[in-house]
């Protein structure tokens, strides 16, 4: 049962897609190797440092922690589903102007994640902004630089919608 | 006069002497010369016509990076050091 | 600031490789993939000492899937030499043995075997079929008890060094470094004053989020191409040759985005064993570390010891200091004592000063650099006892610091003098700051500051500029970019030709395609390879004067070039329309520089810090934190300051929560993110910073490296503030949520 594949039908960043993986694959491990898509990062695969975050069904998960089958009929968001032809979205945008980005290995996680608050809470506070971030390891910024991104990002997506 | 420096695990060469006035152009001539007073010193900080891979040396307060061939003035403080780096 | 002097130094330019970071498009280690690539999976000796009797990879090899296996056996056996790695020297033996195990390993984790199969499950499953025959042998696992007589030895022919000639009878000590300055007994006889105290610290590591890894494909050539995620591909492709007895020109080292390093990606682990995995497949290998072998086979930073004597007069002088300081550099030697040395009295005027350190091994992984190597351990030490002397002088901790700060012209304990520092002015910013006048009330809260320095190294550097029509610049360098230091580059050269920040492209190059060019660390990059950019500017000048010149048929020496524009009386031509003419004015313009400058004056840090201790948990949660440092001239404040929150966030982590926990047999018991505890945004306040600018004289722009003094005050600040908040001194690290409740507790008996 091991070596046999399964066929997982999905969709990927507004996409059909589809491909034949193992039981034991992660959902990370089909993206990055089968899928390409390798904005996704593995930094423990047991999901403790968030690098490998991913939108699933308009949630936010650790793609290390679910399944490649569990994908089937489902629909997921990556990094590299956020900007917009050639215009980057204003989380990505906010992260470059506020310098949040050092080595940009946690970066794809963090502005998923960032999309996910986003998403449910417009306007965080501080505290709200550093709990939701704190599934999400960065060891190079010290998360302050991050945290001023993600309002400044905030503050334009608020302006957008009104 | 140069003056160089002797580092403190090599002073027992040296009559227990930390600092010494040597006359010298460059690293290679003082170091030449102080193996005239002092035998054995300059084995434990070249070999050959190089620095020992572990010695660096100092001139002015700089550590250099041409080793034997950096000048030295009439002035100059040159100390023997470990290779620093960083990470 | 540096805004009043420049154009583009100063400002805070988006990134060059800003989008690709952000899409998730920048090619990491991991990211690479070449046709017919396989992976590999490493095999590790579950003991932390023991000898190897045999090794048996059939089944391994006969697994389905596999295309490989090998051991320490595939490695060459040329003559042993003594290999300059940036931190030291080592015989190449021991760097050899680290990639693969031959006779012993010598820590849980040490590397024994490899595979390389069709998937990494694969390559996984097959791995723990080889057999290994290991005899365990009695490990030493504490650095006092590796110093003892009777200690277990990890290396039978390993003598201690004085200043690199070995020395007495074989022991674990690997290492001793001495530094005499004047005559402490007679300066501690004129001492008022007198406190000694010991510290412990435990490893910790670097804690970089991307693992190692590397890609090889030795090709049917003869050359060797290696993909990995490393801070100096020079530096890899030198100790990769030498491990695989190559010549270096047979290698070419492509170095990949790196997802932190911060000193634990110089060294090589992976590369060796993906090319002798790829020589033997035939195909390109390539091998990523699970997080767990990070933390057990990478580069952690020593454990120590730390005894400090300070004397001082009753007016605040210091009149003489003796540090005795063991580290322990884990299985192999590595030197970091050395540097511990050197930074633990920094930033002070001594003039009778005694110390002794010595490098110990250990049967742990072999220690690597982190940030600011074995400076953030003394400080840890000796800033403690300084905070102790101030308050018992009934002095500010600042005032006290000023009195005795090192200045230009001030002997460091290897004698040498300092050039321009900036000691002096980190202090008089910290004292000046408002969150030092704050008022801190409520119980159980204090208040702490600590100073930290490290040097500049100095070293090579090499770039390349070629002049596009469009007036717009490529700029090739080899330096690889950590954290931003391409743009910090460009910048420098934009300065230079009176161009805008995006009007030069970078590009950091392999071995192949650029000349050499020394680590990413040690506080160099933006330094040097700025310098060498600047050079290289320097020459596209000189070569467009010329040009110029043909155009306006005067001799080149009549042109001038200022802000951007090139002028002879009243003739003027801007970079950009001389750059449009230069094919009929005889081709291309490529400028190149190399630099290879000497060690600069160094950058000092200081730190304040703000804490809350909770009587009833031991957490200590930090209100508010100020780094301050010298910069030299901030490049780009924006990542200046990133590297000052970068550098304390890590030593916020280091003073509270981070530690190797080890069982008594050897074993790291928290080799995951999850117990191995990182700060969390949630841990940290906003990281406020400030920037000084004391220009390093010899520097075009007068930058000095800040990548890593930053980390080096926030335990002992941390420590101090614990002291005013509960009224005890931890000496030892982490001042975790138990060792506070056990200082509180011991306080009440």
């Amino acid at each position: 049962m091991k070596g046999q594949k399964v066929r997982v039908r999905t969709t990927v960043n507004g996409q059909p897609a589809e491909f034949l993986c193992e039981p034991r694959q992660s959902l990370l491990e089909c993206l990055r190797e089968i899928l390409g898509l390798t904005g996704a990062k593995e930094g423990c695969n047991d999901g403790n440092c968030g690098a490998c975050a991913v939108i699933l069904d308009k949630r936010l998960v650790n793609s290390c922690l679910v399944l490649g089958v569990e994908a089937e009929g489902r629909e997921i968001t990556t990094i590299e589903g956020l900007a917009q032809g050639s215009q980057l979205h204003p989380i990505q945008r906010a992260f470059l102007e506020q310098g949040a980005v050092q080595c940009g290995f946690c970066t794809p996680g963090l502005i998923l994640a960032t999309k996910a608050l986003l998403d449910r809470l417009p306007d965080p506070s501080e505290l709200e902004i550093r709990r939701w971030l704190a599934n999400h390891l960065c060891r190079c910024t010290g998360y302050d630089k991050v945290v001023r991104a993600v309002r400044q990002a905030a503050a334009e997506l608020a302006e957008v919608k009104a | 006069m140069p003056t160089v420096f002797i580092p403190p695990a090599l002073q027992a060469l040296t009559g227990g002497r930390a600092s010494l006035e040597v006359e010298g152009g460059t690293v290679r001539e003082l170091l030449d010369n102080l193996e005239q007073a002092w035998p054995g010193l300059r084995e434990r900080l070249a070999e050959g016509d190089r620095l020992r891979p572990h010695v660096r040396v100092a001139v002015d307060g700089k550590v250099s990076m041409l080793g034997l061939l950096e000048r030295v003035g009439p002035g100059s403080e040159v100390h023997f050091v470990a290779a620093v780096s960083g990470g | 600031m540096s805004q009043r002097l420049y154009t583009v130094i100063g400002t805070r330019p988006v990134r060059h490789d800003g989008a690709d970071k952000v899409t998730g498009r920048a090619q990491f280690g991991a990211d690479i993939r070449l046709p017919g690539m396989l992976y590999g999976h490493v095999l590790r000796s579950p003991h932390p000492h023991a000898r190897i009797r045999r090794i048996d990879v059939a089944k391994a090899e006969a697994f389905p899937g596999v295309l490989a296996v090998v051991t320490a056996a595939d490695l060459p056996e040329g003559p042993d030499r003594l290999l300059e790695l940036v931190e030291g020297t080592l015989p190449l033996s021991y760097v050899r043995a680290n990639v693969l195990a031959r006779d012993k390993v010598l820590y849980k984790g040490h590397a024994v075997a490899a595979v390389a199969a069709v998937s990494p499950h694969v390559a996984e499953e097959a791995a723990a079929l080889i057999e290994v025959d290991y005899e365990p042998l009695p490990a030493v696992l504490d650095v006092l008890e590796a110093m003892r007589e009777d200690a277990p030895l990890l290396h039978p022919d390993l003598r201690m060094r004085e200043f690199g000639e070995p020395t007495g009878k074989p022991s674990n000590v690997a290492d001793h470094f001495r530094h005499l300055l004047g005559d402490p007994e007679q300066g501690f006889r004129e001492a008022e004053l007198i406190i000694e105290r010991e510290f412990r610290t435990v490893m910790v590591h670097q804690g970089y989020l991307e693992p190692q890894n590397a890609t090889a494909l030795w090709n049917q050539d003869g050359r060797v191409y290696v993909w990995t995620s490393t801070q100096g591909a020079f530096s890899a492709r030198e100790a990769i040759a030498w491990v695989l007895e190559l010549p270096v020109s047979r290698l070419c080292v492509a170095p990949m985005e790196v997802g932190g390093a911060f000193g634990g990606k110089i060294r090589i682990y992976l590369e060796p064993v993906a090319a002798l995995l790829s020589k033997k497949a035939g195909r390109p290998v390539k091998i990523v570390m699970p997080r767990r072998d990070v933390f057990e086979a990478t580069g952690p930073t020593p454990g120590t010891c730390i005894r400090v004597r300070l004397g001082t007069r009753r007016d605040g002088r210091i009149t003489a200091a003796q540090v005795w300081m063991a580290y322990e550099t884990g299985a192999f030697p590595s030197g970091q004592c050395g540097f511990g040395a050197l930074c633990i009295l920094a930033p002070y005027d001594i003039p009778n000063v005694l110390i002794d350190g010595y490098d110990v091994v250990v049967n742990k992984p072999s220690t690597a650099p982190y940030r600011a190597p074995g400076a953030t351990q003394a400080a840890f030490a000796a800033e403690s006892v300084v905070d102790e002397l101030a308050e018992r002088l009934g002095m500010d901790p600042i005032e006290f610091r000023l009195m005795n700060a090192a200045r230009e012209g001030t002997r460091r304990a290897d004698g040498l003098k300092y050039p321009r520092i900036g000691c002096v002015e980190v202090l008089e910013a910290m004292r000046n700051h408002p969150h030092y006048r704050a008022a801190l009330e409520g119980p159980h809260r204090g208040r702490g500051v600590a100073m930290g320095y490290w040097f500049n190294i100095g070293w090579y550097s090499s770039c390349t500029i070629s002049v596009n029509p469009d007036g717009t610049v490529n700029l090739v360098e080899g330096s690889v970019d950590l954290s931003g230091t391409r743009t910090s580059i460009a910048m420098q050269a934009a300065e230079a030709l009176g161009l805008r920040a995006d009007q030069v492209h970078p590009r950091v190059a392999d071995t192949d395609s650029i000349g050499p060019t020394a680590v990413t660390g040690g506080s160099r990059t933006t330094f040097a390879t700025g310098w060498a950019a600047w050079e290289a500017a320097q020459d596209v000048i000189r070569q467009m004067k010329e040009r110029a010149a043909l155009l306006w048929e005067i001799g080149p020496d009549q042109v001038e070039f200022e802000g951007g524009v090139f002028r002879s009386g009243e003739r003027s031509m801007r970079f950009e329309e001389l750059a449009a003419r230069l094919e009929e004015t005889g081709g291309p313009v490529v400028g190149r520089g190399t630099v290879n400058p000497s060690s600069a004056g160094g950058s000092f840090a200081g730190a304040i810090a703000d804490v809350e201790v909770d009587p009833e948990t031991g957490k200590v949660n930090l209100l508010r934190f100020t780094s301050v440092q010298d910069a030299g001239t901030a490049i780009h404040p924006g990542a200046v300051e990133g590297q000052m929150q970068g550098g304390s966030a890590q030593g916020i982590g280091w003073a509270l929560n981070e530690e190797y926990h080890l069982s008594p047999e050897g074993t790291m018991l928290n080799s995951s993110l999850l117990d191995y505890r990182e700060p969390t945004a949630l841990d940290l306040p906003p990281l406020e910073t400030v920037i000084v600018e004391t220009p390093e004289p010899d520097h075009p722009f007068g930058v000095r490296g800040v990548g890593e003094a930053n980390i080096v005050p926030p335990p002992a600040a941390i420590a101090n503030a614990i002291y005013r908040a509960i009224g005890v001194r931890l000496r030892r690290l982490p001042m975790k949520p138990s060792a506070v409740m056990e200082a509180l507790w011991s306080k009440e008996r």
